[in-house]
């Protein structure tokens, strides 16, 4: 194949201005390679934005559980919940820092079941068909939560409300919007973007971008 | 069109979808020729659309095709730096004309 | 993401096909609007375009960073070896500011096309025809205007256009010209943010009973083209098919949820 073409003047995306005081030093180290910063909160999509009325939208733990549980929305606000602040980047390639959420951690949905031996992966699954995978040693320990807030306000349909699973130690994809259940499972099942050439783990800091390249 | 969607400001009052004439050019890479203008059915409802008419989704890390009646995934698209994958699971044909 | 592994760019012969990048050389530019600038781009292997069709667009970096837009083509296909596109400046935006602020004439850029078979017009489809846009949507539907006028046609045609206010009207003066013209091509604006004093057209958003007006001198076999934000188009081509339109004479392009 030939040189490809040079657009002249042609730079690409560069990092948006800081607006939270944090160093540039900092800001660099903070960026995962092939990332450029934002403070914007882009809308990614994969499908219509679903809207369950809060009073038929219920949580669920299922799969290699001792018993399936699920909250209802009363419910699942009355758990203990707590304010995060985390790096987020999408394989897109933004990164935007501290972003404030409010939610609850995985560990505190896992106090009230009881996990069979076997259980090895996490399928979360979402209104609208989507889902994604996750090792259970990936969620564990405060890595994961399902937000409800961002920013102090109700976590809005186009970015995943009423709830969302948050894993900022991963891509975004793994951050499944509009999240109504997980599924335990003794077998890994590649989700939506993993079964079609994104990387199967997705951490950022390895650029796990794609399958195979 | 297609820079508005990469580049728009968030909107909660619209679904993020155009139309799958959006994506003529990607498709067209890869079957070798133009084909929003070929029918297509999905697998799902079995309704029969023409392919620049279903509705897309490109702001994400890949592309989705959906049905314009039942809203059902018909294709998936992602490229990435070695190749493209193709998902076309959720379409019964598409009919490309000679 | 980079760009599908495509053949290296072409500036030869007419055997170019539409699915190979080429390199085009913008010749000339003209700002429409304050943030509206069309670009003519010459394009010696260019196969000929139908009215309503798009290019794909790739700026590549220095690196091998590259990304890709689609725009849809502004300029009739009476005119050879070159075509016009029209861009609006979105803000933050990566690709629209870069060709409001650094490219000018002598730049070359690569495209792709003619993209879309469906979205398009021309006499052998007939009319009457109703167009209706919202802000940049306009763009494709002004190839269909051109065209129209070029070739000479006369077939009953309004355009329906919504912008946001009188300085925000993109190909203004050139759609005064063509409305003069007296060969049954008709314009009507409405502005949804601000109306100039004395101002007489419609003042809101495209709705149902806008488009009854507007349809009803064009009678029930009128054929539809409507571009423009999603929101809009989803309300013309519902308002359309309730007004007694057949669905299958509407044909809609909807580039996203921004604009007017």
């Amino acid at each position: 194949m030939t040189e490809p073409f040079v657009t002249r003047g042609f730079v690409g995306r560069r990092d948006q201005e800081d607006s939270g005081g944090i160093s540039g030093d900092e800001r660099g180290r903070r960026t995962p390679p092939g990332q450029y910063l934002t403070n914007d909160f882009p809308v990614l999509s994969a499908g219509p934005t679903p809207r369950t009325p809060l009073d038929r939208w219920a949580f669920r733990i299922e799969g290699l559980v001792s018993h399936p549980l699920e909250w209802s929305w009363s419910e699942f606000l009355a758990l203990p919940a707590r304010e995060w602040v985390v790096d987020i980047s999408c394989v897109t390639k933004w990164t935007h820092l501290d972003m404030r959420w409010k939610g609850v951690s995985l560990d505190t949905l896992f106090e009230n079941v009881e996990l069979e031996p076997s259980a090895a992966f996490v399928i979360a699954w979402s209104d609208g068909g989507y889902t994604t995978n996750l090792p259970l040693a990936d969620v564990l320990n405060n890595q994961a939560f399902v937000a409800f807030e961002y920013d102090g306000r109700p976590l809005a349909p186009e970015h995943g409300g009423p709830a969302r699973l948050v894993v900022p130690a991963r891509y975004f994809w793994k951050s499944a919007k509009w999240v109504r259940g997980l599924r335990i499972q003794d077998r890994d099942e590649p989700g939506f973007w993993e079964s079609l050439g994104y990387h199967n783990r997705g951490d950022q800091w390895l650029e796990e971008r794609y399958s195979g390249d | 069109m297609d820079e508005r969607i990469a580049e728009m400001r968030d909107d909660p009052a619209v679904d993020l979808t155009v139309d799958g004439n959006a994506i003529g050019g990607m498709l067209a890479t890869m079957f070798g020729v133009d084909v929003t203008g070929s029918p297509g059915q999905c697998a799902h409802c079995h309704t029969v659309s023409v392919v620049g008419t279903m509705r897309v989704y490109m702001r994400g890390p890949g592309v989705v095709v959906r049905c314009p009646a039942c809203a059902q995934v018909v294709m998936r698209i992602v490229k990435t730096p070695t190749g493209t994958y193709l998902d076309v699971s959720g379409a019964s044909f598409v009919r490309i004309a000679r | 993401m980079a760009a599908l592994g495509a053949a290296a760019p072409s500036t030869a012969g007419p055997a170019t096909r539409a699915i190979d990048w080429q390199l085009a050389t913008v010749t000339a530019t003209r700002d429409e609007t304050p943030t509206v600038r069309s670009f003519t781009l010459g394009l010696p292997g260019w196969t000929g375009h139908r009215a309503g069709q798009h290019l794909d667009l790739r700026l590549t970096a220095a690196d091998g960073y590259s990304v890709e837009r689609s725009y849809s083509i502004a300029s009739e296909p009476e005119r050879a070896g070159e075509v016009d596109i029209t861009v609006e400046r979105i803000e933050g935006g990566e690709v629209s500011p870069f060709l409001h602020e650094v490219v000018v004439p002598g730049d070359r850029l690569e495209v792709r096309g003619p993209i879309g078979g469906y979205f398009v017009w021309g006499a052998s489809l007939g009319g009457p025809l109703l167009l209706v846009a919202g802000g940049s949507g306009v763009v494709p539907l002004m190839a269909m205007a051109r065209h129209r006028a070029r070739a000479g046609m006369t077939i009953p045609t309004r355009l329906l256009f919504s912008s946001r206010g009188f300085d925000e009207i993109i190909y203004r003066e050139e759609l005064e010209r063509l409305a003069a013209a007296g060969d049954g091509f008709e314009v009507i604006h409405t502005l949804t943010r601000q109306q100039p004093a004395g101002w007489t057209g419609y003042g809101r958003r495209i709705d149902e009973s806008m488009l009854a007006e507007v349809l009803e001198p064009l009678g029930a076999s009128t054929r539809a083209y409507a571009c423009g934000p999603t929101a809009l188009v989803e309300v013309a081509a519902n308002a359309l098919v309730r007004l007694g339109l057949p669905p299958d004479r509407i044909r809609t392009e909807r580039f996203g949820p921004t604009g007017t």
